[in-house]
């Protein structure tokens, strides 16, 4: 252990430690611009600046190692003058719409901004804005307020796709993708973890709030939601709850308060599409299809595929994602049954994630959903209408589709797919005895593996979150060194609760807690209550089998709520 | 090869370098033993070449075969240091030193000096070698030479540099030899800390630190480079060693591999210099084929490689953590440092880096030893330092002077004064991030320290001159554009900083300075030296600042009189032609391209100042000096 | 973009192709081979850092901002006559600045830039170590040392009648 002091306060941390990892044991903030846990520790920015023995000049303490004996000021008007001088010099780079930008109360060069007293024209403002790119389905990018931190190029890179990075050098330097052209014409999948990744408004969703608004106050129109299985999860961040409060039923009474809304559970064609997906696993297995099978649930993990593993595609499972059968089913089950002409039913979803917007926009997908909002979409709806969160009474989800499993739930976090299709698969081999709980596949690591004896079969499964992992895992079956037989992979690092449409965390929170986990335990003590935990069970799923689709991976569900995947080009 | 083979190359080729450094009596007995009756030696460095002395050399075959000469060997070497009168072409044993030669100038030497009888031709000789009564002297006592200590630079212009075997004959891995027959790794640190050798690339670390360092780390790989990438535009000793010596820095790099545990080098040398590229890879490959490069050097069982990697235009990458990025094929963005590169440098592997002229001087050190080598210089300071003299100067070139000569030697003695007799106004050490010698500290003694203490820098060695004609302001605001220009825009200081800093001098060149810019000039400055992650953006303010200190007056005349004393800034300044000077031969306004000048012939003209673009178009073309800048 | 269509050869394909297949594996290999393929090409169009992207098997981005890093690397082609002009400092106390805007106003074009009929570029460098004849410019590889912008258009139309 290294023995140093901070302002006085003594700490000890283990040999490699920075001297940020130790401030923060000494209770000790120091601010942070380009670094991010988990994705970026360069430092660059100069924001967390420090004074340390044995070193000349200042330091940045996100890179900066302790040593034994070393005293640091984090609180001396030098650094104070070369904090607040930084930030003076990005924000003459910037353009300060702060009243109207996307991250106005929540960004953090506007609170650097504030914490520093910073003069914000003291070394004036650059006039030439740089273009908007919003050809994106899922993504904006105003470079006009980039910070430069490379938090996003971090991100996009860890994510091991490298659709953006920077160009040119000094000041001329920029983010983007290669020869400027539309992120919408590249690798991009569209996760998002770029824009949870970026301090201010440079990056932001290609928001759907006015389309939703306007259906909404359309009377010809009947406006449905349905929300994602983390976003029950994840909602109360935006309105100051504490990381990990389930908030489903705050949810659901506000997203009825927006208007005349029928409000209902993605959960459920979550059970829906592990009834699809375990049936065709089964087939596969027993009838020599591809193996090993992967999910298809996760929109940036299908693009992905696209780009970069083409000869993978027809492993994939061809089930729709849960909000592509919502959908499906909304526009035509849903429709028949209540004498709605599909025209007149406008399909929003509400979801962690920036990919299922450009899900939306895939043709194979047959155009069955009218808006995809993001969680912070759906935040800025229920301010904007004012509805007071915090203090608002539960509500239940609408019928028939508020019913759903605990196995639908989980599928918010890495593992929850697998261990929702363990579940049935447990059940449809082995009988009513099955287990239900799969702990080996929780978790926040990047890759889980387990062997499961399910009856007479053994079942090789591997879990994947972040697309640096799931390359791990591919590369692993395409060499031959592992034999898998079904794969779960999510495009986003810990699943879907940590998803690129996920509420604003100032980085502050993101690198003193474990987001991911706290999330994901929201979902799984959630899944624990629920009197229903596997989707074979779930009343609703039962119904419509017998009413619609006679039977999981019938002519009429493949019809609706499977799909095709399209070779794409790597650059 | 063995050691045997090699001290046998090496007693073969003394006497045929002994000629061209031995004083001349001793040289003209010498000569008889090597086989040829004369050694003409032709500079075949970047600054001769540009003024055409490889026609010099094809003309002195041309005229040799023509003349029946067959006992004479010419020897394209690297370069003298007088690089303003290239071509320069000495002849031995007499060492006669001819300057600024053309074909024709070589054809007459051949046919009046070269031939068998002939004698020097006195009119085409270096003036300064003549004396007033005919009589010639030596070129090793002009002023140019006589203050100069060649150690870096010391078979710079002897040898042929491209053929390994004079290499070896003028010294060249006798020092590796001896390290590998006699000495342990421990040996060699101890004599490098000893000698007090100093980084020539900028900062000045001690060479011998940094090697211990590195042999400390612990690691299976480690890696040695070399900086070549000389980014400082105005300095140009590295180049010179790489086209005139290459093998002296394939000799030391291997040599720091032995200490340091190293089996593999890299040389990252700009793309910019061709011929030194070139010669490297002949060195190499000689190197290779001599076995001194390779598996089992010199017979010792330790192996060493060494590989060359172009730089691609990136002043950043002299930063050493930036070098060794971008030879990982990144953009070249330096690394906050600790981890050193001695711990964690090249592939995350301990590394050590030392410029070019560094590594010039081990193989001395190692010869001669550390107690000679830190007799020289000062006591902080040992050693020579090699000076890349420009500007304003007489003599333009390379010098090398022991560590605490003064700038007053240097620039009067050495350099030969300033043209046209202006005055001496500053003299900028240390490039873009370095600062401005002012007249009052021109006795200063030139070491790394004195250097520091009045707000400069050694740097690598550019010493660039300027005189009552430089405009100050302008000056800052040229090194700002080139250090804004070159930031890599990682950290926010710097990249920022430079921007807004040059926009500020711009502003105050435009004569649109307001008295707050001074003000706000301090401020990025401070906050660029405290806070920018690497030596580029801490040292780039440097410029601005120490012109501000020792020429404040200059900068407040452009903001409060609107003045530009030196008649630079364009702005402030309007061409005007003198009608009493002026002889109305119409020169000035044939050569106009705005059409701004009016008159007849044989009267006074006048500028239409409206439409006058300052291009100083007029200046160059009139014979009478009738026009002015005020 | 459109003005700028790519036409590279096959055989100048080929070339590249191996130098690619020569470098791959090495360390540090992106470096190396933008500079081969800017010889083959005379400058880096996206055709070819696309190829050099999927042949090293990293991302178009990463190709992409180190050859816009580097000022040696050029993403738009040159003229026939390459003009660099030292801004170095030994020249430019000598007066480079205006040798460089002598050659804009001779051909009216802007330094960095190529003229309409591809003649002539112009670009400035910094130091190519030729400071004993400052102030210097280097026309297709030819030093002309000790300018005033009085000599430019003499040695452009020189060049243009080559």
């Amino acid at each position: 252990m290294i023995n140093l002091k901070i302002n006085g306060i003594a700490v000890s941390v283990p040999e490699g430690s920075t001297i940020l990892d130790a401030a923060k044991l000494a209770g000790i903030r120091i601010p942070t611009l380009c670094y991010l846990k988990d994705v970026q520790c360069v430092g660059s920015c100069r924001m967390c600046l420090v004074e340390a023995t044995g070193a000349r000049g200042l330091v940045a303490a996100c890179v900066y190692p302790v040593s034994e004996g070393m005293e640091v000021r984090t609180n001396t008007p030098k650094v104070r003058k070369s904090r607040k001088t930084t930030v003076e010099l990005i924000l003459s780079t910037h353009k300060k719409k702060c009243l109207s930008c996307v991250r106005s109360m929540n960004c953090e060069l506007q609170k650097l901004a504030l914490e520093y007293n910073a003069e914000e024209d003291r070394f004036g403002t650059d006039h030439d804005l740089k273009p908007i790119d919003d050809l994106s389905a899922s993504v904006v990018r105003d470079n006009s307020k980039c910070v430069m931190c490379t938090r996003c190029v971090a991100a996009c890179d860890k994510q091991t796709i490298g659709a953006i990075g920077p160009k040119n050098r000094g000041y001329a330097k920029v983010i983007g993708s290669p020869y400027d052209v539309p992120l919408a014409v590249t690798s991009c999948v569209n996760c998002g973890q770029c824009v949870v990744a970026c301090p201010v408004g440079a990056l932001y969703e290609k928001s759907s709030v006015a389309d939703v608004w306007g259906a909404i106050v359309d009377p010809t129109k009947h406006v449905v939601f349905f929300t994602a299985p983390s976003v029950r999860a994840t909602l109360g961040e935006a309105f100051g709850l504490p990381v990990g409060t389930n908030v489903e039923g705050k949810m659901v009474t506000a997203i009825k308060q927006l208007g005349d809304i029928k409000c209902f559970d993605m959960d459920n064609t979550a059970d829906l599409t592990i009834m699809e997906e375990a049936t065709e696993l089964l087939t596969r297995i027993q009838k020599g299809g591809k193996l090993p099978m992967f999910t298809s649930c996760c929109p940036g993990w299908i693009k992905f595929a696209e780009h970069y593993y083409p000869e993978l595609l027809p492993n994939l499972s061809t089930c729709k994602s849960p909000q592509e059968m919502f959908s499906a089913l909304l526009k035509t089950y849903y429709c028949e049954k209540n004498g709605i002409k599909p025209e007149d039913l406008y399909v929003v979803s509400v979801i962690p994630c920036t990919a299922k917007k450009f899900e939306v926009t895939r043709d194979e997908l047959g155009h069955y959903t009218d808006a995809a909002l993001t969680t912070r979409e759906l935040a800025k709806m229920i301010k904007e209408a004012g509805i007071d969160f915090a203090n608002i009474p539960d509500s239940e989800y609408d019928l028939p589709f508020g019913e759903a499993s605990g196995a639908g739930a989980i599928f918010g976090a890495t593992g929850g797919v697998m261990e929702a299709a363990l579940r049935t698969a447990a059940y449809k081999l082995g009988g009513s005895g099955a287990p239900i709980e799969f702990k080996e596949v929780r978790g926040t690591q990047g890759v889980k593996e387990a062997e499961y004896k399910v009856g007479k079969a053994t079942v090789k499964v591997a879990v994947a979150s972040g697309l640096d992992n799931a390359r791990k895992v591919i590369e692993a079956v395409k060499s031959g060194e592992k034999d898998y037989t079904f794969i779960e992979i999510m495009a986003c690092p810990g699943g879907c609760i940590n998803g690129g449409g996920q509420p604003y965390v100032h980085d502050e929170i993101r690198n003193n807690v474990d987001l991911k986990a706290l999330r994901a335990q929201a979902l799984y003590n959630y899944d624990k209550e629920r009197k229903v935990r596997c989707s074979h069970d779930t009343p609703a799923v039962e119904i419509l089998y017998k009413e619609f689709f006679g039977e999981p991976n019938s002519h009429k569900s493949h019809e609706l709520l499977h799909t095709t995947y399209e070779k794409r080009p790597k650059y | 090869m063995t050691i045997q083979e090699l001290n046998k190359i090496a007693q073969q080729g003394a006497d045929l370098i002994n000629v061209r450094r031995i004083v001349r009596e001793q040289a003209e007995k010498l000569a008889g033993n090597t086989g040829y009756r004369k050694q003409v030696l032709v500079c075949g460095g970047t600054g001769c070449t540009s003024s055409h002395s490889l026609k010099v050399i094809e003309q002195l075959e041309k005229s040799f075969k023509e003349l029946g000469i067959d006992d004479i060997l010419i020897v394209k070497t690297g370069c003298f240091g007088l690089c303003a009168l290239g071509p320069i072409m000495i002849v031995y044993p007499e060492g006669a030193f001819y300057s600024q030669m053309t074909p024709e100038h070589a054809k007459t030497v051949c046919e009046k000096h070269l031939v068998k009888g002939g004698e020097v031709v006195k009119e085409l000789l270096y003036k300064e070698t003549v004396h007033a009564d005919g009589s010639v002297i030596p070129f090793s006592e002009i002023p140019f030479y006589k203050h100069q200590m060649r150690i870096a630079l010391r078979n710079c212009g002897v040898i042929a540099a491209e053929s390994i075997d004079e290499a070896i004959a003028a010294g060249d891995y006798s020092a590796l030899a001896k390290v590998l027959t006699e000495m342990t790794p421990d040996d060699v640190i101890n004599e490098v800390l000893a000698s007090g050798l100093r980084g020539r690339g900028g900062a000045g670390f001690p060479t011998g630190r940094k090697w211990a360092f590195a042999k400390a780390s612990q690691g299976d790989i480690k890696y040695v480079c070399c900086n070549a990438d000389e980014g400082d535009p105005g300095a140009f000793m590295d180049r010179s060693v790489l086209e005139g010596d290459p093998h002296c820095v394939l000799e030391a790099m291997t040599i720091a591999g032995y200490a340091i545990g190293a089996h593999q080098g890299y040389i990252y040398v700009r793309a910019e210099y061709p011929i030194a590229v070139d010669r490297l890879k002949i060195a190499l490959k000689q190197a290779h084929e001599y076995g001194l490069l390779g598996k089992n050097i010199l017979g010792s069982g330790f192996d060493f490689d060494i590989d060359i990697r172009l730089g691609a235009g990136a002043f950043v990458c002299g930063e050493e953590t930036a070098l060794m990025t971008s030879i990982e094929g990144h953009r070249g963005e330096p690394r906050p440092r600790p981890p050193f590169p001695a711990v964690k440098g090249l592939f995350e592997k301990p590394t050590i880096l030392n410029n070019v002229e560094t590594w010039a001087n081990i193989n001395p050190i190692i010869t001669k030893g550390a107690k000679w080598f830190s007799s020289i210089g000062t006591e902080k300071s040992k050693g020579t330092k090699v000076f890349a003299v420009g500007g304003k100067i007489n003599n333009v070139g390379l010098v090398e002077v022991p560590m605490g000569t003064t700038l007053n030697t240097i620039i009067y003695e050495i350099g030969g004064g300033i043209p046209g007799g202006k005055a001496f106004k500053a003299a900028q050490t240390g490039g873009p991030s370095g600062g401005c010698i002012p007249a009052k500290h021109i006795d200063i003694q030139m070491d790394f320290d004195n250097l520091v203490a009045i707000g400069s820098m050694m740097g690598s060695g550019g010493l660039i001159v300027m005189d009552e004609d430089t405009c100050m302001v302008d000056i800052a605001k040229f090194y700002l554009e080139f250090t804004a220009d070159e930031s890599c825009g990682k950290c926010t200081p710097c990249r920022i900083g430079t921007k807004r800093l040059l926009e500020t001098l711009t502003k105050i060149c435009d004569g649109k300075g307001e008295p707050e810019d001074l003000e706000k000039i301090k401020d990025i400055a401070e906050q660029m030296k405290s806070s920018s992650l690497c030596a580029l953006g801490q040292s780039a303010p440097n410029p601005v600042l120490s012109a501000m200190e020792h020429f404040g007056d200059e900068y407040k005349g452009h903001i409060y009189d609107k003045t530009c004393a030196a008649g630079v800034c364009k702005s402030l300044l309007n061409y005007y032609i003198q009608p009493d000077v002026c002889k109305g031969c119409t020169l000035c306004k044939r050569n106009c391209p705005a059409n701004a000048i009016s008159g007849e012939v044989k009267s006074a003209h006048v500028i239409d100042t409206k439409k006058c673009i300052k291009c100083g178009q007029c200046i160059q073309h009139c014979r009478f000096n009738a026009i002015v800048k005020k | 973009m459109t003005q700028n269509l790519f036409d590279g050869t096959a055989e100048q394909m080929n070339e590249l192709l191996s130098c690619i297949e020569k470098h791959k594996g090495e360390k540090g290999a992106l470096i190396p081979v933008l500079h081969e393929a800017q010889g083959i090409y005379g400058y880096l169009p996206v055709e070819v850092q696309t190829v050099i992207a999927e042949g090293l098997n990293i991302p178009l981005s990463e190709v992409y901002g180190v050859a816009t890093f580097y000022s040696q690397f050029t993403l738009l082609p040159k003229g026939k006559h390459q003009i660099s002009v030292c801004l170095g400092t030994a020249c430019y106390v000598k007066g480079s600045d205006k040798v460089l805007e002598a050659i804009e106003r001779e051909l009216h074009i802007s330094c960095g830039e190529c003229t309409p009929d591809r003649m002539f570029s112009i670009d400035s460098c910094r130091c190519v170590g030729a400071c004993g004849l400052a102030p210097v410019m280097i026309i297709d590889g030819e030093v002309y040392g000790r300018l005033t912008p009085a000599d430019i258009k003499g040695i452009l139309d020189k060049h243009l009648h080559d």
